[in-house]
């Protein structure tokens, strides 16, 4: 889907690209400060480069442009929101923004009180039928449920059959304790609409799945999916929302109007 | 909160031959009507404090919960100081780090394709669309489609286009583009919503938010399942992964993106950032500054169609890599920073213009201080240089913005630069004769004297020159003597 006319779009836009490039641009406004102020945020050199480059502002700088990266293992940015340190703390904090974004957090002992409690909501909310998907995680709670169920795997999906359902039943990837957030890929969870479509999602989790930081959760799935990362990777924060009605804040947009964690110990 | 759906790219520039989608933007209109309708819908606006009141209303709870936010970070400015580095350092090497996506998302699975403007990225939808055979499309927010002009070149062709984002659905109804980039419905009362939808879906009056929200979401569920073609934006671009990052709050574009056959996302090209990292800072930061929320409730990674053992998703996925004169930005090094914009809308939401002359007056598709920024320089500055001047230079944008773009002061830039290429003949001729008077004592204070005495007569008459300016003020009493000669009889005392 190139145009033909003085070489392909690509050829085109990168040529620009690369012509507009050759004069650097200075810093942003009050880094140069910064960096010197917090030199921890770069490796030194790089820091030192660029700085110099910015000053002499002259078109040879353009090749001696640093390449200029934040790595978690080498820095903790402690000027992020805090995740916590120890695991009590991070449950803690976990539990705390979900909460704060109108979640549901359940904990149960073990996978037996985990079932009971899916089936006391199921029959309180009144459930027709729920879909799940096959994991290690969700399948010992599949007891608990007191109606109709749906499998959601990769032989013949139906996403007419999933939009009848009243509740969707997924794994997940981690917990994160910064953020409050549930992140779930298309690999482990069921593919991608589970998590969305049902006016309820229903995770279960381990204690042990829960990460300080986004950078953490980001980490363990490059290090799990080392070969190939699922095609899709989401960060569910609460339940879906919207406050596009004269910015007053609605639950239940287009996706799960609730959220229910279920936590095992 | 909103319909967080910041998704790419800029202004569209000017094609004549661009069916107009919204009747009040004005790519299609001539230039030089840019200026004089903005000075008409500001004054406009300025005098309706009803839609003031309004807009200030709904800004009241963001400001509240944004801070709450920003408190949560350890320190806010450093985490600025690390955003505005990843960006800098991403848009300063884009002719290594686009190749390099590109060639991880096609890896994954994923086709892309470039375009060079608008009418070109259009062709290469249409044409996608109509590979994929499709009857129905549903779309995310999506910034580039408005700056491409996308739905009326769908529907032009016969494709029924659905807005899926609360906000943009609203807006669709209404035909309006878009108010604010980041809450495009935030001027509309929930009676006008309620009867608009009444209207169109025949349902019941209401004036609850949320019934009304239900009302839309009953509404889609059903498109969701039927479009054969999803269309969305993107946030960020990861050169490591090759992923497409897209952030929203309703889950609409989870939908877009799960059960269509095909999807489509359309970016500008500089949304590339370089670490899968990166947006461990990022997402936190563009959530806060958007919309005061800690991360919005979706933040997707997309890494090509659904994979082999996957439940479902997707069998096909494209990027549409925009230019739409992104190049002529990052050819300007004084102005390059302005690429590195995440589309959070903080700048607007701070803006003492936007928040009196309304997101309209604009007339671009980026509205208010990072809109008056890049609009110059994608639609010619001669005209739209008066978007530069519309600014109290208070230099709250600056200080809103996540990554640290100076915003106010490419505004001076643009200011300086359009000086340059098109003077203004009055200011120039005013600024000799002050230099001129300015220079010789005794022509000044026979000035001012002359001034003082006839301060009561221009009251009285309202000449043309001065009735712009006394339209909203007052012109102050004359003092009875010079300044010069109140120093001159003063200082004696002050020296006591």
């Amino acid at each position: 889907m190139t145009g033909n006319s003085g070489g392909s779009a690509r050829e085109v836009i990168l040529a620009r690209i690369k012509e507009a490039l050759r004069v650097p641009a200075p810093l942003p406004h009050g880094i140069a400060a910064a960096l010197r102020s917090q030199m921890g945020l770069l490796p030194a050199t790089a820091a030192l480069t660029t700085s110099g480059a910015s000053a002499a502002g002259s078109a040879s700088a353009a090749t001696a442009l640093p390449t200029l990266t934040i790595v978690p293992e080498e820095v903790a940015r402690p000027w992020l929101p805090d995740g916590g340190e120890t695991p009590e703390e991070q449950l803690h904090l976990l539990i705390e923004n979900l909460g704060k974004l109108r979640a549901v957090v359940h904990h149960a002992v073990d996978f037996t009180a985990a079932s009971e409690y899916l089936f006391t909501i199921a029959r309180e909310r009144d459930w027709k039928r729920v879909a799940w998907h096959p994991h290690p995680l969700v399948d010992p709670l599949l007891a608990g449920i007191p109606c109709a169920t749906y499998r959601v795997d990769a032989k013949d999906f139906d996403k007419h059959a999933l939009e009848s359902c009243d509740a969707g039943i997924t794994s997940c990837e981690a917990l994160v304790a910064q953020t409050g957030s549930i992140l779930v890929s298309s690999a482990t969870s069921g593919g991608r609409a589970l998590s969305i479509l049902p006016h309820v999602h229903v995770v279960v989790a381990t204690r042990s799945q829960i990460v300080a930081t986004l950078a953490d959760a980001l980490h363990a799935m490059k290090a799990l999916h080392a070969g190939r990362l699922p095609s899709m990777l989401s960060f569910i924060t609460g339940p879906s929302r919207t406050g596009d009605i004269e910015r007053i804040l609605v639950l239940g947009a287009h996706g799960p109007k609730e959220l229910i964690l279920i936590l095992v110990d | 909160m909103a319909a967080i759906g910041y998704n790419c790219g800029m202004i569209a520039n000017a094609t004549p031959t661009t069916p107009a989608s919204h009747p009040t933007v004005s790519d299609v209109e001539l230039p030089r009507l840019a200026k004089k309708r903005f000075l008409h819908d500001a004054a406009e606006h300025v005098r309706d404090t009803d839609h003031r009141a309004f807009i200030r209303k709904a800004l009241g709870g963001y400001y509240v919960s944004r801070d709450v936010q920003k408190s949560r970070f350890r320190d806010w400015e450093q985490a600025r100081d690390a955003a505005s580095l990843a960006k800098w350092s991403a848009v300063n090497r884009l002719d290594e780090l686009l190749p390099r996506f590109v060639t991880n998302f096609e890896a994954n699975g994923g086709q892309v394709h470039w375009a060079r403007d608008a009418d070109e990225a259009r062709t290469i939808v249409l044409d996608l669309v109509k590979a994929a055979r499709a009857k129905a499309v549903i779309k995310s927010k999506c910034m580039t489609s408005e700056e491409i002009h996308l739905n009326a070149a769908l529907e032009a062709d016969g494709y029924g286009v659905v807005e899926s984002d609360l906000g943009e659905f609203i807006q669709q109804l209404r035909g309006e583009p878009p108010y604010h980039f980041v809450f495009p419905c935030m001027h509309v009362r929930r009676e006008e919503i309620s009867d608009l939808f009444g209207r169109h879906l025949g349902t019941a009056p209401t004036d609850s938010p949320e019934e009304l929200t239900m009302i839309a979401r009953r509404h889609m569920r059903g498109l969701y399942i039927d479009a054969d073609v999803g269309i969305t934006g993107a946030n960020f671009l990861v050169a490591e992964t090759g992923q497409i990052s897209i952030t929203e709050n309703e889950g609409n574009a989870r939908l877009t993106a799960a059960l269509p056959r095909v999807h489509i996302a359309i970016s500008g090209f500089e949304k590339v950032v370089e670490h899968l990292d990166d947006l461990a800072v990022l997402l936190p930061m563009l959530a806060t500054a958007g919309a005061g929320q800690p991360l919005t409730c979706y933040n997707t990674l997309y890494a090509g169609p659904r994979q082999p053992g996957e439940a479902d998703g997707p069998e096909e996925m494209h990027l549409v890599l925009l230019d739409n004169a992104r190049t002529a930005i990052l050819a300007d090094p004084e102005q390059r920073d302005s690429l590195h914009c995440i589309r959070c809308g903080a700048c607007l939401n701070v803006c003492p213009i936007f928040k009196n002359v309304g997101g309209f007056t604009y007339g671009t598709t980026y509205q208010g201080p990072i809109g008056s920024v890049i609009t110059p320089h994608l639609r010619g500055l001669a005209d739209w240089n008066h978007l530069s001047g519309a600014s109290s230079l208070c230099g709250a944008c600056s200080d809103a913005c996540p990554v640290r773009i100076d915003i106010h002061r490419h505004l001076l830039h643009n200011r300086r630069n359009a000086a340059r290429t098109s003077p203004n003949l009055i200011e120039k001729i005013g600024h000799k004769i002050f230099v001129m008077v300015a220079r010789r004592p005794w022509v000044f204070a026979l000035g001012g004297k002359l001034f003082r005495q006839t301060l009561p007569l221009l009251k009285a008459l309202r000449p043309p020159l001065l009735r712009d300016w006394l339209a909203s003020r007052d012109l102050p009493q004359a003092p009875r003597e010079s300044f010069r000669r109140q120093w001159e009889r003063r200082r004696p005392e002050a020296r006591g």
